[in-house]
């Protein structure tokens, strides 16, 4: 009995990543990093900013990823996002763009709550790449 | 009838004119390809997010507290219109074919005594729709800029849309924009992204319970923005794959009534040449007849 399911990552340009030999995925949750393997429970939640972990046979993968909804049901996992990216391609000027755009929204005096937490997340992270 | 001189500056100018036209059809069909793939590739994420707000919002428990942008404000006084066009011309009747299909609409509401707001989208529509609702346009978004459609852009519109739902500007929100259907078929259409239209949709409601974190109405309020946004970006995929045909379409059509032109012409300029010669000749034996 093989231990993979199949995982599509879409962002609305493109399909952006399908895989079926995944034997795990990490996704920051909105309440916290979660972790799915095979037969999980179906499930719909959304993402914060963080980092998706992707473990299969042909090498593990790591993307950094900005909002999004995961939906995982019947061995397929989806994960819908705006802004997605391979850590590998992720060099040092690109991570100050985003923390500075990030940084930016931080300081807009008229945030509310729930996205100033998600903005604060955001820098979090990108903070800690470098 | 017309000099021979002037046949044959018609004729180069006719012919300059179908070389502008076989390369804009040119240009237009390298688009249409690139502008076709993108819309293909965007569909999996705007039906992805169809279906989980469908098992959203069936699971949801009481439709009384269900969030505004799916249940709507409760009346329907308000009306507010993106129409989405092109910022380029001569594209055939790809603008006025949406146009037309809104000018339609605009007048049931306003017959029915509600109000109208519009929001128009590329700048042709708004050159279009000012002269008779002017008044009615309460913004104008461009992106002339933009090489293609990208979901930025989508994201401004639907921010915006928001913005103004969330400030009770309006109860009712239509999109107008071009469905892709092949090159010569462009079909306009009219679809209501507030309050969310989900009876329609006939997909097969399978109950399998999913979890959901945080709750439903929770992610509910989050997705049902995006959505919007998401279903701007897919009217924009479309309409670009739809300008593209259109325009390509309509130059083929142009350059082939220029080749009819030039043909016609060059026989009308080679009968004028022949007549002009036959008459010197006459002269000319009349001429030596009466030495």
């Amino acid at each position: 009995m093989s231990e993979e399911f199949k995982i599509e990552i879409v962002n609305p340009e493109k399909s952006f990543l399908v895989k079926d030999d995944v034997s795990e995925v990490v996704v920051p949750a909105f309440e916290g990093e979660m972790g799915i393997l095979k037969d999980h429970i179906s499930i719909i939640s959304f993402l914060k900013p963080g980092i998706v972990k992707i473990l299969s046979k042909s090498g593990d993968e790591n993307y950094y990823i900005e909002d999004g909804i995961v939906e995982f049901k019947n061995n397929n996992l989806s994960i819908l996002t705006s802004s997605i990216f391979n850590l590998t391609d992720l060099d040092k000027s690109k991570k100050d763009d985003l923390l500075k755009l990030a940084e930016e929204e931080a300081n807009n005096p008229e945030i509310n709550d729930q996205s100033k937490y998600l903005v604060d997340q955001k820098i979090e992270v990108l903070r800690s790449l470098n | 009838m017309a000099s021979l001189d002037d046949l044959k500056k018609r004729i180069a100018s006719v012919k300059s004119t179908q070389k502008i036209t076989k390369a804009m059809k040119m240009v237009a069909a390298a688009k249409l390809r690139r502008a076709q793939e993108s819309a293909e590739k965007g569909r999996p994420y705007s039906e992805k997010m169809n279906n989980i707000i469908l098992n959203l919002s069936s699971g949801i428990s009481d439709k009384e507290n269900a969030p505004k942008l799916l249940s709507g404000s409760g009346n329907d006084k308000v009306q507010l219109c993106v129409v989405m066009t092109s910022d380029r011309g001569l594209c055939g009747g790809f603008n006025s074919n949406i146009i037309k299909k809104a000018k339609s609409y605009f007048t049931k509401i306003i017959e029915e005594g509600k109000d109208l707001k519009i929001i128009t989208v590329g700048s042709k529509g708004n050159d279009q729709l000012k002269r008779v609702y002017g008044d009615k346009i309460i913004a104008n978004i461009s992106f002339k800029e933009s090489k293609h459609a990208n979901y930025f852009d989508a994201e401004k519109v639907g921010k915006m849309v928001i913005e103004k739902f969330e400030a009770e500007e309006f109860d009712v929100c239509t999109i107008f924009y071009n469905q892709f259907k092949n090159v010569i078929t462009q079909i306009p259409q009219a679809q209501q992204i507030i309050p969310l239209n989900v009876e329609n949709s006939e997909e097969d409601k399978s109950e399998d319970s999913y979890e959901f974190e945080p709750d439903e109405d929770e992610i509910l309020s989050n997705l049902l923005p995006k959505n919007i946004s998401t279903q701007i970006f897919k009217a924009m995929l479309e309409n670009s794959a739809s300008e593209q045909g259109s325009r390509m379409s309509a130059m083929d059509n142009a350059t082939r009534n220029a080749g009819e032109m030039v043909d016609k012409l060059t026989i009308e300029y080679n009968r004028s040449r022949q007549a002009a010669i036959t008459k010197e000749l006459i002269e000319i034996i009349s001429g030596a007849e009466s030495l």
